[in-house]
């Protein structure tokens, strides 16, 4: 969209992130460079254990302890968050500036405190201009108002027990949004739930996303879940970006083979009596040197030299790239899979 | 056509009630649908509806407090000889939701896969068993070394993998699957509908086929039952359900899909179930035919003026 405009608010420069794991090396993170824009949406779709959940606690420093940024630049506000060591430089960031909503809301609250304490704990550590006890209150009572929680007086003083899935997936929103962070982190925070409870907290998002001028970073597995919310999509593959572009880029002119995988084997796209498309074979062993397209040896129609160089970025629009040898000029010509050829007449059921 | 097909398992005003006296809950009120022998009959409705209740009571696993089963003719809840408990537990399987939860973590596939078979047939010689594992575990697409090895060594998707040999092995003519793909990865999900319809095909296996999400439903049940707080609110057959949604909770359930289309999906408004829309108070609802086929919870003023318009959804304003 009007992207050339818009101002940089993130930015990730050929970043390496690697784990040791038992005397062997992982390589996670493999020169990754991204650019995400002040307001904007963004979603990282991938499979398990394709890197993006790795990638956006960089952002945080929360890599496990065997992990580690090997080379590359995390650009944030001026400064190059890769550089930072102590705690107290990233107490900063998290939260404040950044903060996560994680997948599971049954675990990531406190089990043994009420839920208005431990959003008053956030409005305390981060917006210390709201003082005294009654103003944090009424603080507390606005963000769970926002966040569409009704009775917010009495439901204060109850315990995470004692809300349904959605509803303390709310509150892990609310807490976040009461760090007053400028960039908001959503790693699959619908997976756990209900399709209804999901298109609700969906909606939510949004609406909060204009309310608090946020910038959203959507982590997924799910392609069809994100149409919805994402103004840009990442499609993530092997701990590298193998395709970027707007929502409307990647869902009606994907030029990834994996991308295009990833599209056809949506459930909703099934035809009763057909085998739903499968991606065949597990993704590569991140241990291991890659050779290649790393999405080469599960793509029945990879090119030769898909299996004997890396692909470069090729630039489609300037809004949209992709990494695959299909954009050669010297390649030839293949259409998309027939099935999500036509996603714009797609329509909406019921 | 369904009049000529053969009825595997007719449910008849179900009742399942947890606890008693005045904290009992009554989890599945009055439920009735037929089930025929081979095709995939699916049953939808949000966290809490009592739809894995419904499942679970014709295992056996819920006591029901009134109402009745029939598989075969027999009737299998409640009391029932020991003969037929026998043949339920060999002819009705489910398979479960969480993959990482639903294995025995200490014990080996092997022994996992066989178990139903230990206890039922006790004088089966070893050499048999571990012929039927390995069957069962090439059957759903596993190597025949993965037998020694323990669950926490395989992904999600193997895991489901086993969770569906240790079914398969029973040779059962009823499988209840109760959200085996909500815990798997997106290209795992496709896969493993595959092989259930796979085997659909080469065993005539009947499936009850539990889930919330409506667009994986749509793909593999022939027809599906939206239940809501415990009643059954609408049955037809997939595409006439999907087509033509009458009650107002079977149509906030289908806009609630995500489709992968962003123009339209921005566009879409959600809607969203609002029980206090019917007066039910003053016109109780009936179980009525409202096209040929397909079945619905509403009272006479329903059936003749439609459900209305479904509410806008709206939370700021709350």
């Amino acid at each position: 969209m009007e992207n050339m405009n818009q101002e940089t608010i993130l930015s990730v420069k050929d970043l390496n992130i690697k784990f040791t794991l038992r005397g062997r090396v992982l390589h996670a993170i493999r020169n990754v460079s991204l650019e995400v824009y002040k307001g904007e949406s963004i979603a990282i779709v991938g499979e398990s254990g394709s890197g993006k959940s790795v990638l956006t606690k960089s952002f945080m420093g929360l890599l496990d302890n065997n992990g580690f940024i090997s080379s590359g630049e995390i650009l944030y506000d001026g400064k190059d968050l890769t550089k930072f060591k102590k705690e107290r430089e990233w107490q900063k960031i998290r939260g404040g500036q950044i903060a996560m909503i994680m997948q599971d809301p049954m675990t990531s609250l406190n089990p043994l405190k009420t839920i208005g304490e431990q959003i008053a704990e956030a409005v305390r550590l981060h917006q210390p201009a709201v003082r005294g006890g009654d103003a944090v209150r009424e603080k507390v009572y606005a963000y769970l108002r926002d966040v569409g929680i009704r009775k917010p007086e009495k439901r204060y003083k109850q315990y995470p027990h004692e809300f349904s899935g959605g509803m303390r997936q709310r509150v892990v929103i609310a807490i976040a949004l009461a760090c007053n962070p400028r960039i908001l982190i959503c790693d699959e925070p619908t997976t756990a739930l209900d399709v209804t409870i999901q298109a609700q907290i969906m909606k939510l998002l949004k609406d909060l996303k204009a309310k608090y001028d946020l910038t959203i970073i959507f982590i997924t597995h799910d392609l069809g879940v994100v149409a919805n919310i994402a103004d840009r999509v990442a499609v993530m593959y092997a701990g590298d970006f193998v395709e970027i572009g707007t929502a409307e880029d990647v869902f009606y002119d994907p030029r990834h083979p994996y991308t295009w995988a990833l599209l056809s084997s949506l459930p909703q796209l099934g035809k009763k009596g057909e085998e739903l498309f499968t991606i065949k074979g597990t993704p590569p062993s991140l241990y291991k040197t890659i050779e290649g397209d790393a999405f080469a040896p599960r793509n029945p129609r990879a090119l030769k030299i898909d299996f004997l160089a890396a692909p470069p970025r090729f630039d489609i629009s300037e809004t949209h790239m992709a990494k695959t040898w299909l954009l050669d000029p010297r390649a030839p010509k293949l259409e998309p899979p027939e099935g999500i050829r036509n996603l714009r007449k797609l329509e909406v059921l019921g | 056509m369904s009049a000529e097909r053969e009825i595997l398992l007719d449910v008849k005003d179900l009742h399942v009630t947890f606890g008693s006296g005045k904290k009992a809950f009554e989890a599945v009120r009055g439920v009735s649908f037929q089930v025929y022998r081979g095709e995939t009959f699916g049953i939808v409705g949000e966290s809490g509806s009592g739809k894995t209740t419904i499942g679970r009571a014709i295992m056996r696993i819920h006591p029901t407090s009134a109402g009745e089963i029939l598989y075969k003719g027999n009737r299998i809840n409640g009391k029932i000889s020991r003969q037929l408990d026998r043949q339920v537990i060999q002819e009705i399987q489910m398979i479960f939701q969480d993959p990482m939860a639903s294995l025995n973590e200490r014990a080996k596939v092997d022994y996992i896969v066989s178990e139903g078979l230990i206890n039922l047939h006790k004088k089966m010689s070893d050499e048999e068993r571990r012929r039927r594992v390995q069957q069962a575990l090439a059957e759903v697409g596993l190597l025949p070394e993965f037998a020694s090895r323990f669950p926490h060594e395989f992904s999600g998707g193997q895991r489901q993998r086993i969770g569906i040999a240790r079914a398969l092995i029973m040779e059962p003519e009823c499988i209840i699957a109760d959200e085996p793909i909500s815990a798997l990865d997106v290209s795992i999900r496709a896969q493993v509908l595959n092989l259930l319809a796979a085997l659909q095909k080469s065993r005539g296996i009947t499936y009850i086929f539990i889930a919330h999400d409506l667009s994986v439903m749509r793909y593999f049940s022939d027809r599906i039952a939206v239940v809501y707080k415990g009643r059954i609110v609408e049955l037809a057959e997939t595409e006439e359900l999907i087509s033509h949604a009458a009650h107002p909770y079977t149509r906030a359930l289908l806009s609630a899909i995500p489709m992968p289309n962003p123009v339209s999906e921005r566009e879409k408004k959600l809607t969203v179930y609002d029980p206090s829309i019917h007066d039910y108070d003053r016109n109780p609802p009936r179980w009525q035919e409202f096209r040929p086929g397909h079945f619905v919870l509403a009272n006479d003023r329903e059936m003749e003026e439609g459900f209305g318009e479904v509410n806008d959804f709206d939370y700021l304003s709350s």
